[in-house]
């Protein structure tokens, strides 16, 4: 019964490599994989299949819906299907599509597609990851235009937008830095495109360059501080922790939940040691920018309130000590994530609980439980203020009316 | 006609701890599994939170993770001259339903059989002879030794993380541990947990009196633990919620936090919830196993063909099925013919609640773990001589007490009112200062000729199919072993300094509508010989021999211990026998 499987199998598999025939012009020998997969590693490092699969349908047949501040931007087909996919473009017109926001018939792309970071790739690589994408099965799939509200319809308005944030230039290497340094350098900044969710951005959804990885809001999530700094971003990491989180999803101090969990399980979790020890290397050479915060006093009203609903709700797995389970309950004395100036996330968390992230080396994926019926919005502020101002750290006090608004923001939104 | 399913390799019957031990097995194997569970999908946590998981009246009065008995029950009868009525609220024993089984809201006590359990008949009657024993008892051998389940005990405690301190380790005995178990290949994984203060204070009564306490092996676990499958445990807080209960903190060992989310990342693996098998189909030679027949919550009918056959529901449903599809002989009492529904058994439970000085106790019981507990092992199984006491079967004694849940613990001494202010006022002066071990003398039950399952001619389930009928009752012999244990174990909470005994021996007729425990057993028992077992030493059927049979309905007789761990040992012993001789060469792996 066991054996008699396999061999089917591999026969299948043969039968399939041979038969497979060019679907358009210019696709590269379907025996060389040399190059597919090549553009398979940078496409997963890039974690196109995210934005262009809805979740549980054909993978990058397009159609999910980007949320941005602007509206909701449809995702493009991108199987070689031959009318509705990207089957019958011509190299050029990928490239320019992936490096330069420039569509097929020449109109501007909107830069939720981050051909502002995949202009950091080569020629090479693009052509490498379409000729990834050439090797899929074409999936027919006619993807409804995306019409934002004016003026940002306008899409000649883009002209403007890339003349103020677009900077085309290809990754430079910096020889006064290490190889490691400049392969981290080079996948944050370019397929990884990890600025687009952890730089924040001006009013028209630019990059504001002085905040770069320093934190942002979207899409009712607030994406931590990458850098070095210590109170609010992976000061307190050492290469290896951020290293297991990309690998695993889960470390000492915290898991991936949200939007990064599904980066984590697309991406960076299949992303080679050297790469993701590279990503690290970098993160932690970037300064960030220290500001000194003086903790809420002990003997606030709300430390006092947040003190006791924490020994009641919370202390039973991430201990009265802050420092939880490593790999299972989030050390929140240490994840400087829940200190962010933006308590955005941590007061979602705590209304909406979160499911971590199961990856094939930490499958455990465990779940924090939601709050929202049970603390109202000056609890749940109370509670966040005593895990933000205790065990040596501080930050920005939470008000009930932070909690309010997170609470009405993300009523409508899924998990 | 049902609605045809792409047919796999095997289809497991149940997605309980068998059920899911068997699926990651036989999946590592590279086989197309597919599970087929009842009830719904349960997962930690979402369906245990810690925001409500500890609500006594929702999981413990309610019974929210058990099966509703107008979805299926069962009738009952004490003795064959009887006629049998349809149980209509569970009471002695509690069936499961969903995701996990009885592995969601079990207590996690970890026991190992005594080696002499294994070979019970030749034993006894090597050391008391034949006559010693009652003439309608049926015990038997299992065909299976201590020394060969060793290894798979070893595999599922150490699956578990079970929280433990050795007793004999590798024939070595070892002073804090079970000095009557059998020999261990290793250590526990972690230590035993913590023991609040009425445990160690039996710990120490029984030490004067001469006895050996040990903390009793725990499946919540003491400390962090990953487990072989890299699945995370994490400590038990002593929340006190166990048993009726999934746990909320990842700290009770169950098919949830050891085994299913590493299985459900495989491709080869597939789990329908919300769907119950009615029949396992046969060929037409009827010694061969086609698949199963299920049915949706819609009441559409499935087949699910496939060409190995796992049936790893609770150990009743077990039997119950087998019956249904027409599959072994059924048990005559009457003829002494037949093997399935033969050798049905429970377990003897007793207690003795201590009331205490509340000016000089103070317990604090709501601090506990399911398996807690300080326990002493010398009235077990054949640890001692039963020569003058005229009876055989014993069991394991201790505080066990499981925590303060407020509506099952308003316990109060004996004449006080049974309600209003007298009785209020007895609740709130002895909460604090009662000790009371739920399973306190947790005692064998051996079988009998006339305790047995068979189909009743009377009721019927929604399906129309005959309801399955327990004909049960306590014998002379368990009755008596009862009478003696609870006794000592009196002697051991008074010299604990209780003021007052309430001493509550367990009394015939056997009573099916307390809560005894959920360790029913036998009905389709492993052995030697066709004859006398529905299933040989590997847990294979004797009739269709691509069909296994797991859990506790293979237990010839049920010795003087909790069942799961050795339901797990025997379930990974079944596989690697799949794994190692079945596959290689499907068919009989024993000669009849």
């Amino acid at each position: 019964m066991p054996n008699s499987r396999k061999p089917v199998f591999l026969i299948a598999v043969l039968l399939t490599l041979l038969t497979v025939s060019p679907a358009f012009t210019g696709e590269p020998d379907p025996q060389e994989f040399t190059q597919i997969e090549h553009g398979r590693y940078l496409a997963t490092a890039a974690d196109c299949i995210s934005c262009h699969t809805i979740p549980g349908s054909k993978p990058f047949a397009g159609g999910r819906a980007i949320e941005t501040p602007f509206g909701n931007i449809i995702s493009a087909n991108l199987t070689p299907d031959l009318d509705t996919g990207i089957g019958a473009w011509s190299d050029e017109a990928f490239d320019a599509a992936v490096r330069k926001g420039i569509g097929r018939h020449g109109g501007f792309l909107y830069p939720a597609m981050p051909y502002t970071a995949y202009a950091k790739l080569s020629r090479d690589d693009v052509l490498a990851i379409r000729a990834y994408l050439g090797s899929i099965e074409p999936v027919r799939n006619n993807v409804p235009p995306t019409s934002l509200p004016f003026p940002f319809n306008i899409r000649s308005g883009m002209r403007l937008w890339n003349a103020l944030y677009f900077d085309r230039s290809e990754f430079k290497h910096d020889p006064s830095k290490s190889a490691e340094w400049n392969r981290g350098a080079y996948l944050v900044d370019g397929p990884a495109h990890c600025g687009a969710c952890h730089t924040a951005k001006t009013f028209l959804g630019g990059d504001k360059t002085d905040q770069y990885l320093q934190g942002s809001y979207l899409q009712g999530w607030y994406a931590p501080n990458i850098t070095n700094d210590k109170r609010l971003g992976l000061g307190n990491w050492t290469v290896e922790d951020i290293d297991a989180y990309l690998k695993t999803g889960h470390n000492r101090i915290t898991a991936a939940t949200g939007p990064m969990a599904e980066a984590v399980s697309l991406s960076t979790s299949h992303m080679t040691n050297k790469d993701t020890k590279a990503i690290a290397t970098y993160l932690k050479s970037l300064p960030g920018k220290t500001e000194s915060v003086a903790p809420l006093p002990k003997n606030s009203a709300t430390m006092v309130a947040g003190g006791a609903i924490y020994r009641d709700q919370c202390s039973a797995c991430h201990g009265l000590d802050g420092r939880g389970v490593a790999n299972l309950f989030p050390a929140i004395a240490d994840a400087s994530g829940a200190r962010s100036n933006d308590p955005t996330t941590s007061i979602r968390i705590v209304l909406r609980g979160a499911r971590s992230v199961a990856t094939a080396r930490e499958p455990t994926s465990p779940g924090m439980p939601s709050y929202s019926w049970q603390l109202d919005d000056t609890q749940v502020a109370d509670v966040l203020n005593y895990i933000r101002n205790s065990w040596g750290g501080a930050a920005s006090p939470v008000e009930a009316k932070d909690v309010s608004h997170v609470r009405s923001d993300t009523a409508a939104r899924g998990d | 006609m049902p609605r045809r399913l792409p047919k796999k390799d095997v289809v497991i019957i149940g997605f309980g701890w068998t059920g899911a031990i068997m699926a990651n097995e036989l999946t590592d194997e590279g086989l197309d599994v597919i599970a087929i569970e009842r009830g719904p999908w349960r997962d930690a946590p979402t369906d245990f939170p810690p925001t409500y998981m500890q609500d006594e009246l929702r999981y413990r009065v309610r019974h929210e993770l058990f099966l509703r008995p107008d979805q299926l029950t069962f009738t009952f009868r004490n003795m064959m001259s009887q006629t049998a009525l349809p149980i209509r609220s569970w009471g002695a024993f509690m069936p499961p339903n969903g995701v996990g089984g009885g592995g969601t809201h079990w207590n996690a006590e970890m026991w190992r059989f005594l080696p002499s359990d294994f070979v019970l008949r030749t034993h006894l009657t090597e050391r008391y002879g034949a006559s010693f024993l009652p003439a309608d008892m049926t015990i038997q051998d299992w065909g299976i030794t201590y020394d060969e389940l060793e290894p798979h005990y070893d595999r599922f405690e150490y699956l578990c993380g079970t929280s433990g301190q050795a007793g004999n380790l590798k024939g070595k005995i070892l002073e804090g541990g079970n000095p009557f178990e059998g020999p261990r290949s290793r250590p526990y994984p972690t230590p035993p947990q913590a023991q609040p203060f009425s445990h160690t204070l039996f710990g120490k009564a029984a030490q004067e009196l001469g006895y050996k306490p040990f903390p009793q092996p725990s499946g919540n676990l003491s400390q962090a633990y990953t487990n072989p499958l890299g699945l995370r445990l994490g400590p038990c807080t002593y929340c006190g919620f166990c048993e009726w209960f999934g746990c909320s903190n990842y700290s009770k060992a169950s098919p949830q936090t050891t085994l299913i989310p590493y299985l459900i990342r495989k491709a080869n693996f597939t789990a329908r919830d919300n769907s119950e098998v009615i029949r396992i189909n046969l060929d037409r030679s009827g010694t061969r196993a086609t698949g199963v027949t299920f049915v949706d919550t819609s009441g559409e009918e499935w087949e699910q063909q496939a060409d190995l056959v796992i049936l790893s529901a609770f150990a009743l449903f077990n039997v119950q099925l087998l019956l249904h599809s027409g599959i072994g002989k059924p048990y005559d009492p009457v003829a002494n013919t037949g093997v399935v529904g033969r050798n049905y058994t429970h377990q003897t439970i007793s207690t003795v609640n201590g009331f205490f000085d509340n000016r000089k106790f103070n317990f604090n019981p709501f601090i506990g773990s399911g398996s807690i507990g300080m326990c002493i092992d010398e009235f077990n199984g054949d640890n001692f001589d039963h020569g003058p006491h005229g009876f055989v079967g014993g069991g394991y004694m201790g505080q066990v007490q499981t925590g303060g849940r407020p509506i099952e613990s308003t316990l109060v001494p004996p004449g006080t009112p049974k309600w209003g202010a007298d009785w209020k006022k007895a609740v709130k002066d002895n909460y604090l200062s009662t000790v009371k071990p739920g399973t306190g003398v947790h005692g064998s039950f051996y079988s009998y000729r006339d305790v047995y399952l068979d189909l009743d001619p009377t009721y019927t389930d929604r399906f129309g199919r005959p309801l399955m009928r327990i004909t049960m009752d306590l014998k002379e012999n368990e009755i008596k072993q009862n009478k003696f244990l609870t006794d000592k174990f009196a002697e051991i909470i008074k010299a604990m300094g209780a003021e007052k005994l309430a001493v509550q021996y367990r009394k015939g007729p056997y009573d099916i509508t307390t809560y005894q425990t959920t360790h029913v057993n036998g009905g389709a028992v492993m052995g030697t010989d066709p004859n006398t077992s529905a299933l040989n030493r590997y847990l294979q059927s004797w009739d269709v021999p691509n069909l296994f049979v797991l859990g506790a309905t293979a237990f010839p007789q049920n010795p003087g211990y909790n069942p799961t761990l050795t339901v797990g040992a025997l379930a990974y012993w079944a596989a690697a026998a799949i794994r190692g001789k079945y596959l290689k060469n499907p068919g009989r792996l024993v000669d009849a």
